[in-house]
């Protein structure tokens, strides 16, 4: 009997030392203050490797970054359940988002660029052949100039970022065509690699030897093409916030854009910064080139 | 002792200490029961409201969307209606489903006959292990081995790009192969003892007593561990995405990439949005999965029940 008695004691000082705790820090994170930011997880390595060193930077802060993706984002952040919507897309492209209230923050540009399997003898191709690859107007390489191999077309799936932004500005804005879908760019620079006869697109940051990149109407996909928008290509990542941002997430968000972050961490994960960009481009596609820094 | 009638009246109708205990563990277990049936209730719940209101917010026609072979929640077809048609993928998931339950039932029904009838100790002391070993394997690592394994050879066999019907398949095989055979070892050893004893009694030979006797007694538990085998194969999301390939078009040929219910939720759930159409179908599909998985669980009951009355 005095075991169990002895037994309940402990379990009742548990219990009201994890009560104690949780509340303790409840009041730290509260004071300190703690953001969360959810969505695309092609923007996730970025958002978490700022927010670690914002973090370290700020003690008391706490950033925390989850993926699910760029619907998952922007439906979190329009019902106000987070602080930063990631986004691979502007949130007026996204079906059943209203852009309105949503304030766009850009903080990085990635481009893409289709990739082929290296046995199907392709290196460039014109914007035609591309799209008519894609809406399988074309079944063999051998039609547009590679060798004799049937055409294997990888998608992004529905939804994703990297598949709008090659639908829009690759693929002359056609759908393409229903084909295999993988949801990560990993997996389909693996598949192309491995798979004779693929092609799919991916980000320039997936580029590898293993893969042949394609150049489009004679321009190769480089950074410097895309700065100057000889590279059509590209997308904007952003952070979205409900309204203007306040405290924390405004000061991360202002982080982020800082050269601190624009100069290293945007580079060395293999985005581009928009300040770099000789363009500007609007949800309608609208390109503008920036006053002074003219190419 | 001296106590008055009274007294002793009271301390009689007084609850023991062991009808108190009694009465917790009642409420205990009750109220676990409680919960348990609360959160199936709220999940159908969750499921069915989001599910319906495809039809009933964004009028979709149910039938449109169960016999509709075009899967592009994000388009509108010639008549400006949402082209939400699952039939591709429910196809896709009943193939790959019963294709593996074929393939996998003589291999477990082998090696359960094996483990019971014909070398019970052997059988006991290394393929129970084993098969409890394949039940516990994570379904991701299926998957990341079909990616690797699998997938590069039907390529290199079939051409094309390796992700299909038949890759899936493989992998599901392996899968649900752990489920079935325990299940029908259980089942043949639920055969009692004299049915072997009095056919062997009678002159048949061991091979006549374990297809003609204790098969026979043991079907409706046979059939319960492939339907529950099915079950397990038609709800498998991780590792049949992982290598089949992901389009939703109706299966040409087994090699080809073709989709199921549970692969399209899967890629899709993280770019949609809540409340739109697109999730909304998302969630069509997710019911109908659930409403299937019901169905599996039903046949379950109707088999065991038909064997009882047996």
């Amino acid at each position: 009997m005095t075991k169990r008695r002895w037994l309940q004691g402990l379990l009742l000082t548990i219990l009201v030392a994890l009560g104690i705790f949780a509340y303790q820090t409840r009041q730290v994170s509260q004071a300190g203050g703690s953001i969360t930011a959810v969505g695309s997880t092609a923007l996730q390595p970025l958002v978490e490797a700022a927010g670690e060193q914002y973090t370290a930077d700020h003690l008391g802060t706490f950033i925390n970054v989850q993926g699910g993706g760029t619907g998952t984002g922007l439906s979190q952040i329009q019902e106000g359940a987070v602080q930063i919507g990631d986004s691979d897309l502007f949130a007026a492209e996204q079906k059943g988002i209203r852009a309105k209230g949503l304030v766009d923050h850009r903080v990085a540009v990635v481009g893409i660029t289709p990739i082929v399997n290296r046995k199907n003898g392709i290196t460039h191709l014109t914007t035609k052949q591309l799209t008519a690859v894609f809406t399988g107007q074309v079944t063999n390489w051998k039609q547009v100039g590679g060798k004799n191999l049937p055409i294997v077309l990888i998608n992004r799936a529905q939804g994703s970022g990297t598949r709008a932004t090659f639908e829009q500005f690759g693929i002359a804005g056609h759908q393409a065509k229903t084909a295999q879908e993988q949801d990560s760019s990993g997996m389909v620079r693996q598949i192309v690699q491995t798979t004779p006869g693929a092609i799919s697109y991916v980000a320039f940051s997936y580029v590898t030897k293993a893969v042949q990149a394609v150049s489009l109407n004679g321009v190769a996909p480089t950074e410097a093409n895309v700065l100057d928008n000889h590279w059509k290509i590209w997308s904007y990542e952003h952070l979205y916030t409900k309204g203007q941002p306040t405290g924390l997430t405004k000061d991360f968000i202002a982080y982020v854009q800082s050269p601190t972050i624009q100069k290293t961490l945007v580079r060395q994960l293999g985005y581009l910064s928009p300040s770099q960009m000789h363009v500007t481009r609007d949800v309608n596609g609208q390109v503008t080139p920036i006053g002074g820094t003219h190419s | 002792m001296t106590k008055s009638p009274e007294q002793l009246e009271q301390e009689l109708k007084r609850r023991s200490k062991a009808a108190k205990l009694e009465i917790w563990g009642r409420v205990v277990s009750f109220s676990a029961l409680i919960l348990i049936v609360a959160v199936v209730v709220a999940i159908i719940g969750f499921v069915a409201s989001k599910g319906l209101a495809t039809f009933t917010t964004n009028h979709v026609n149910l039938w449109d969307f169960l016999s509709g072979k075009n899967w592009n929640p994000s388009l509108t077809d010639a008549h400006g209606k949402p082209e939400v048609g699952a039939l591709s993928m429910i196809v896709g998931s009943f193939l790959i489903t019963v294709l593996s339950a074929i393939v996998a039932t003589p291999f477990a029904i082998g090696t359960a006959v094996f483990m019971n009838e014909i070398s019970p100790n052997r059988g006991a002391k290394i393929l129970q292990p084993v098969t409890e070993l394949l039940v516990g394997i994570p379904s991701v690592v299926y998957g990341f081995i079909g990616l690797s394994v699998v997938v590069p050879f039907t390529r290199s066999v079939f051409g094309g790009s390796g992700f299909g019907i038949l890759s899936g398949t493989c992998v599901l095989f392996v899968m649900i192969l752990p489920t079935v055979t325990s299940m029908s070892a259980d089942a043949l050893r639920a055969v009692p003892r004299y049915y072997r004893e009095a056919s062997l009694a009678l002159g048949a030979t061991q091979w006549q007593t374990i297809y003609k006797v204790v098969l026979r007694a043991a079907t409706p538990g046979l059939m319960t561990a492939v339907v529950f085998g099915m079950a397990r194969a038609f709800g498998e999301a991780l590792a049949v995405q992982m290598v089949i390939g992901n389009a939703a078009l109706m299966p040409q040929s087994l090699v080809d990439p073709a989709a199921t219910l549970t692969s399209v939720l899967t890629t899709g759930i993280g770019n949609t949005v809540m409340g739109s159409l697109q999730n909304n179908a998302l969630w069509s599909l997710a019911l109908v999965l659930l409403l299937m998985s019901l169905v599996f669980n039903l046949i379950i009951r109707l088999i065991g029940r038909k064997g009882r009355l047996q």
